[in-house]
């Protein structure tokens, strides 16, 4: 097992390092991140200069890779041209306040999914199994956006409306926090608990709906096994059948499914911080592409990459985990 | 003999597995038309697969034709059936439809359509309503209907092309060549679409046809499933029987591709075509939803909610109109996609429905 997980580090690292030429390559073509000081005709012709020279955009595209690929490896991701300071810097703080809403969503839509999965399977055909099967595709169709508008404009608008003070709304439809709020994080939790209600409801809904899709048909697929008739036959009860026997493998799929799933959350919380103007990691790997800003783009795709790479390895490992017959050499 | 001893047998209606009962879904089964369950048992007996291969032997073209349109005759009649995909096709037809004859009916559309009428709510003459800057909202939504609509064919046609392509390459020749090739999609998997597609916008914004770039790099991106997909299905084709008569008889390695098993692939293609088209319309959206994708004087339905999210809570048209089409567009394309899905492989979906 440990041998599996060293090789497919190893295989991932090459990876890495390959998606990074690319990005950097692409991102070195589709921007150029002294645009607007081009533009700008008070700023002196060596100002510019010497900012070409500073982003060492004289030397040859190759010569740039490894300056950039040196100082990453050292923990440095270099300048944000955006912000005029290191790109580390800027990102701990936004990736805390995206991870408060993915993480938030993930264990709501977990939750969610299993149940209404696992109700579904046992009511098969009836109503309930073809409403919550209806709006499972309706969740899996709806836009993120649109349903992050739609909560925010027609569901919490009229809310704030009748039940808010204007000043202070019962459901804030903007913003991860209240920016004039003070005092020490415990005092403040209340705060940052009602600004996460919206993006999170609209993560979860987006997110539940294929897990709860698959949660479904592998709970009929265990109903089927041979090993739940002999323990329906012997006289247990449905509910310890259900929990003993069908869950127990039920659930195992569905974990790894969440788990290759839980990187491209990063994704819809772009959609999400966006809608809700949170000041989170796809606020600022936007607002960093818009203004060119090449380094922080290039810091954004790369740690994408590597929550994809991770959560792919931990499903894999959590799959052999949970599931003794499958095994790694 | 009393009933205690009667021995049961497997026509005797008692006989049934333990812990299953007449209203089982698993007996709800028996009350599927016959035709669909002889289509189950065809597709999938490897008998029926050698009997084939030897039929190939001195199989004619017009053979094998017939034979073709027996499986998916079947198919289609099932998908006819299929009440759920029948509604969900006749709303991608109805609203494909509508925007099409609206072109012919006013050819040039919502351009010469600006008026001095801000934000009026519908009526009869602006049955969608005007936006803020008094284009008629009705012409808008179907233009952006016409937009989406191109790139989900487009990205459907190149990605469903250069996923075949690749997949059949791999899944042929296996190997070295399959490795080299699915490395390179698995590194395509690492990075989401959304973020290169958000990555390149700048260059996306200043190109000439924003619409036709955005689509093609679509599809350069989201191949890499059905390619997956047709390789899977050649890895598993090739050890067949038939497979291996064709090749006995010494048929061409492209007579083996073309004429046996990428027919015998076509259904999860389709499939997967159906789902790359809303997929595509979701990627669309979204990124011109963002700013970042389909650029003024042109719109999409993505476009259309950015410009009015910030008035949407009182001109409720502005929102309402768009999403709804978006949605009906995307949820009639998942539909048909499910329909298919069960139409191609009844026994596979068996649990879907």
């Amino acid at each position: 097992m440990l041998r599996y997980i060293l090789r497919r580090i190893l295989a991932n690292s090459v990876n890495l390092i390959a998606i990074s030429i690319l990005a950097f390559w692409l991102v070195a073509i589709s921007g150029d991140p002294l645009a607007s000081l081009r533009l700008n005709p008070k700023i002196p012709k060596s100002t510019i200069e010497l900012r070409i020279h500073q982003l060492h955009l004289d030397k040859g595209l190759a010569e740039r890779y490894w300056i950039w690929l040196h100082g990453v490896i050292h923990g440095d991701f270099g300048i944000s041209t955006s912000l005029n300071q290191p790109v580390g810097a800027s990102f701990t703080s936004h990736f805390v306040v995206t991870l408060r809403m993915i993480i938030g969503a993930t264990v709501l839509a977990i939750i969610v999914a299993v149940v209404t999965g696992v109700v579904a399977a046992l009511r098969r055909g009836k109503v309930t199994d073809r409403a919550i099967t209806f709006s499972n595709f309706v969740f899996l169709a709806v836009p993120t956006f649109v349903l992050a508008l739609f909560l925010k404009l027609y569901v919490a608008g009229p809310i704030n409306q009748h039940l808010g003070s204007p000043g202070n709304p019962l459901i804030p439809v903007s913003l991860d926090q209240n920016p004039t709020a003070t005092g020490g994080f415990f005092q403040r939790l209340p705060d940052y608990a009602s600004h996460m209600i919206l993006p999170t409801i609209t993560l979860t809904l987006v997110t539940y709906a294929s897990w709860s899709l698959y949660q479904r048909s592998q709970v009929l697929e265990a109903l089927d096994m041979d090993h739940v008739r002999l323990a329906k036959s012997k006289g247990l009860s449905s509910r310890r059948v259900l929990t003993h026997h069908v869950l127990r493998n039920a659930l195992i799929p569905v974990v790894t499914v969440v788990a290759l799933d839980f990187a491209g959350l990063l994704g819809g919380a772009i959609i999400t911080e966006n809608v809700f103007s949170w000041n989170g990691l796809g606020s600022w790997f936007i607002n960093g592409v818009n203004a060119q800003d090449v380094n922080l783009t290039l810091a954004y795709v790369m740690v994408t990459a590597l929550f994809v790479v991770m959560f792919n390895l931990l499903a894999d490992v959590m799959y052999a985990v949970l599931d003794p017959r499958i095994k790694y050499d | 003999m009393t009933e205690q001893f009667h021995e049961p047998g497997p026509g005797d209606p008692k006989y049934q597995r333990p812990g299953h009962t007449l209203d089982d879904p698993e007996f709800a089964r028996l009350d599927v038309p016959l035709d669909e369950v002889d289509g189950t048992v065809e597709e999938h007996d490897p008998e029926r697969y050698a009997e084939e291969g030897r039929g190939e032997l001195r199989a004619t073209g017009a053979n094998e034709a017939v034979k073709s349109r027996g499986q998916w005759n079947q198919a289609f009649r099932r998908f006819a059936h299929d009440k759920t995909a029948m509604a969900g096709l006749i709303l991608f037809v109805l609203l494909a439809g509508t925007a099409l004859v609206n072109v012919l009916l006013n050819p040039g559309g919502y351009t010469v359509s600006y008026s001095n009428a801000y934000l009026v709510p519908p009526s009869w003459q602006h049955p969608f309503g005007t936006t803020l800057i008094g284009i008629d909202l009705f012409q808008a939504c179907m233009r952006g209907l016409i937009v989406d609509l191109q790139v989900a064919f487009i990205v459907a046609g190149v990605s469903t092309i250069i996923g075949i392509g690749v997949g059949a390459t791999a899944g042929f020749f296996g190997g070295k060549i399959d490795a080299a090739l699915m490395q390179f999609v698995n590194l395509i998997l690492m990075v989401p679409t959304l973020v290169v597609l958000i990555v390149l916008s700048n260059t996306l914004k200043s190109s000439s046809n924003t619409t036709v770039v955005l689509a093609l790099l679509v599809a350069a991106l989201s191949w890499t499933y059905m390619s997956r997909l047709v390789r899977a299905e050649f890895l598993s084709l090739r050890k067949r029987d038939f497979i291996e008569a064709a090749r006995a008889i010494g048929a061409s390695r492209r007579r083996i591709i073309f004429r046996h098993m990428l027919p015998n692939a076509m259904g999860p293609i389709a499939v997967n075509t159906t789902l790359t088209m809303a997929g595509a319309v979701l990627l669309e959206s979204t990124l011109s939803f963002l700013g970042l994708g389909i650029q003024p004087p042109d719109v999409s339905l993505g476009r259309l909610l950015f410009d009015g999210q910030s008035y949407a809570t009182i001109d409720w048209w502005v929102f309402a109109f768009p999403a709804g089409i978006l949605l009906a567009l995307i949820l009639s394309i998942f539909v048909v996609g499910d329909g298919l899905q069960a139409a191609v492989d009844p026994r596979k979906s068996r649990n879907r429905k």
